[in-house]
């Protein structure tokens, strides 16, 4: 009887194992696809050999080796960076928050991130000042911080998770609202660029954009990953948290941190991108059949890369010549999802 | 063994450094159970989450293995108090392996990954709260008695020296209820793991404790051994019964009997007539229970239940006057119930009280009371 038992439970745990691995393997060739079929398709297509040509060798077409160098390849790694930052934040939401249906757009994160960004390019923009990647990235954590703040306010007050996504949602308007009223005043005539990405958008990305964002993504990720064990004796909830160890409060400020570096980062380069950090997570988490931050963290952030880099796929080539903002793909996939999530938990209850 | 192993000295706590229970001052020796009771709200989760550190101590100290909790660094708490909490865990997609396995949170390295020896625990301790089956199922869809009983096992395999459990017997069934606390009896006893828990189960909370606390309002009502503590009075005092009574024999709490007039005689002995009563308790009909022995078992629920009991000495032969004062109080009543009882030397004269109800007509035997 014992040994039985402890036979199933062994080869349950070979099962699970199994799983991630071949979870991550899908995951890898999915990545992988995807980021030949960005590069090579657009108003130019492109072989793969031509693109591997231009890539490893340096050789082929002047116009070639352009399109891949200076927009096609950027973009790409620029999508599959900050989708997994934005799926990786949605999940230490959801966390913070013990709700599933937490993220940085429906809490209002990505559009106070937004709004300070907005105000404070178009404020450098007036007296003629450029604006450095880094310093985009600090209006906006900044942003974060202040709708995060406000986010938790309101949390001590209402225990109610529905109402505390009902305010999240109001802040995202208001901040919405503002941003649009300064940028429908502001009179430049790099305007319509401000315009597109606060829609939200992967265009226009350069090699140094890649590379502040690279180091600013990938150290979070780090620093978050190596917050596993910590994540995962908090999904048990505060109280057993504390229990076994966790200092509570630095914790939660460091969730909290990290998740606005995370979204800050997405919005000032991409903009607003909306369901992603919730979908996202959803998805990685039923994939691979577990909660472990230890799997999930890893998972959910190449989920979010592939996820991006379909929906960016969608939105450049879906019909081009005009392409739609990015939010508008990653809502009309993660949105239903966001419903059934909603749909499924509530019938169970 | 240390005579003060955990020590409250001078506790006061409560919410936002408003202090709800002043100077508590108790000490617990290792490998004691002890139990909180007292009414709702009283604060006896406030106390437990003090001594967890959930909540900011507001006056005095919490002494444990001779240093104070307030200054002890939560890993180091850790590892020697686990607790069983009222929260509900939201996780989702986790197995109760794993919620059990967040117990071993001390002793794993950076990044938590289990080793075959925190497996081992891990098994251990499922095992011990006959839960190795529940293993891979989620935790979610198990039951509230599987969810408990996975729940201790997380705490067991922590490797605490004290558990703290708030109301861990709420929502089971008894067969749980009994189950669960069987579990902690044979920690404490035998591997000598201090228990400091609260109950609603006060005739639970009687028979599993060493010593018990009662909480009511502003201050510690009283300490001691369950012997100490179980009397009457003292009960109907802590919980501000008024409305029927607690027998602190059995552990039972009986509703109030009916009152008035009595209407009906009850002859029984040695525990026939306890069914008896129960049936008239709920039909709501005065009654008079005779002629008992108060060393008799159905006396302490006569005593409670009854308008009136018409008792004799114990091991004495039932006097003439008893017998009158039977007869005179049987004859105001309509009806007599024979319960049935054993007869001898002592007792004859229960068979005249017998006689005479028959004569006039009134007699019903138990069988005949509990057809109709």
């Amino acid at each position: 009887m014992q040994t039985s038992n402890s036979n199933s439970f062994h080869n349950e745990i070979f099962r699970k194992r199994c799983r991630y691995i071949i979870v991550f393997g899908l995951l890898l060739v999915a990545f992988a696809v995807i980021t030949v079929l960005n590069i090579n398709t657009g108003s130019v297509s492109l072989s793969v050999s031509e693109i591997a040509d231009a890539i490893f060798r340096r050789e082929g077409s002047e116009t070639a080796i352009d399109i891949i160098w200076k927009i096609r390849l950027p973009r790409v790694i620029m999508a599959a960076l900050l989708g997994g930052a934005l799926s990786l934040s949605g999940f230490m939401l959801q966390t913070f928050f013990e709700n599933p249906i937490a993220g940085p757009f429906v809490l209002g994160i990505s559009s106070g991130a937004k709004m300070v960004v907005a105000l404070v390019m178009i404020f450098f923009m007036t007296k003629s000042m450029t604006l450095s990647s880094y310093a985009l990235i600090i209006a906006a954590f900044i942003g974060s911080l202040i709708a995060t703040g406000f986010i938790l306010l309101v949390s001590k007050k209402i225990r109610n998770m529905a109402a505390l996504l009902v305010a999240g949602i109001m802040i995202g308007y208001i901040c919405s609202a503002v941003t649009d009223f300064v940028v429908t005043f502001a009179s430049d005539s790099d305007i319509v660029n401000l315009h597109n990405w606060s829609l939200g958008s992967f265009s226009g990305m350069s090699w140094s954009n890649v590379q502040v964002a690279a180091t600013v993504v990938v150290t979070t990720v780090i620093i978050t990953f190596c917050m596993s064990k910590p994540i995962g004796a908090f999904q048990l909830g505060e109280n057993y948290a504390q229990s076994m160890g966790v200092n509570i409060k630095v914790f939660r400020a460091l969730l909290i941190l990290l998740s606005s570096v995370l979204s800050a980062c997405v919005t000032a380069f991409a903009g607003p991108i909306s369901f992603v950090g919730i979908a996202v997570p959803f998805i990685a988490r039923a994939c691979l059949g577990t909660s472990k931050p230890l799997i999930v963290i890893p998972g959910s952030f190449i989920t979010g890369a592939v996820f991006c880099m379909i929906c960016d796929l969608i939105a450049r080539t879906a019909f081009a010549p005009v392409e739609l903002s990015i939010s508008t793909v990653t809502s009309i996939f993660g949105a239903p999802i966001v419903i059934y999530m909603m749909i499924r938990k509530n019938s169970r209850v | 063994m240390n005579e003060k192993y955990f020590e409250m000295k001078g506790l006061s706590v409560g919410y936002k450094g408003k202090a709800l229970i002043h100077d508590i001052c108790i000490d617990i020796k290792k490998g004691e159970i002890v139990t909180l009771i007292g009414p709702n709200g009283a604060g006896k989760s406030t106390i437990l989450k003090s001594i967890t550190r959930q909540l900011e101590i507001i006056g005095g100290k919490v002494i444990f293995d001779e240093s104070d909790i307030g200054s002890m660094p939560y890993k180091a708490l850790a590892s020697k108090m686990a607790v069983v909490l009222t929260d509900r865990i939201k996780a989702e997609m986790m197995t109760c392996h794993d919620i059990v396995a967040t117990g071993r949170y001390p002793y794993t390295g950076r990044l938590g990954i289990l080793t075959r020896k925190d497996e081992e625990k891990v098994e251990e301790a499922l095992t011990m709260v006959h839960a190795a089956d529940l293993g891979n199922r989620d935790f979610r869809a198990i039951s509230d008695g599987q969810r408990q009983r996975v729940l201790l096992a997380r705490a067991i395999c922590q490797e605490p020296d004290v558990i703290v459990l708030d109301e861990p017997t709420s929502f089971l069934d008894v067969k749980y209820k009994l189950e669960l606390l069987t579990i902690l009896r044979r920690m404490a006893k035998g591997n000598g793991i201090t228990v400091i828990m609260s109950l609603h189960e006060i005739d639970l909370a009687e028979k599993i404790s060493d010593k018990i606390i009662c909480v009511n309002g502003e201050t510690i009502f009283d300490y001691g051994t369950p012997e100490e503590i179980f009397r009457e009075a003292h009960i109907r005092n802590l919980y501000n019964i008024n409305n029927g009574h607690f027998d602190p024999v059995f552990g039972s709490m009986e509703l109030p009997g009916p009152v008035g007039e009595p209407e009906v005689f009850v002859i029984s002995s040695g525990g026939t007539g306890i069914p008896v009563y129960r049936i008239l308790q709920k039909q709501d009909r005065p009654f008079i229970a005779g002629i008992l022995y108060p060393n008799d078992v159905d006396y302490h629920l006569a005593k409670i239940l009854a308008a009136d009991v018409i008792t004799e000495k114990p091991f004495n032969c039932i006097s003439e006057e008893t017998l009158k004062e039977a007869l005179s109080k049987m004859e105001k009543c309509d009806t007599v119930i024979y319960a049935g009882t054993e007869t001898g030397e002592m007792n004859q004269r229960i068979q005249v009280l017998i006689d005479e109800a028959r004569k006039a007509g009134k007699l019903e035997t138990y069988e005949a009371f509990n057809g109709d």
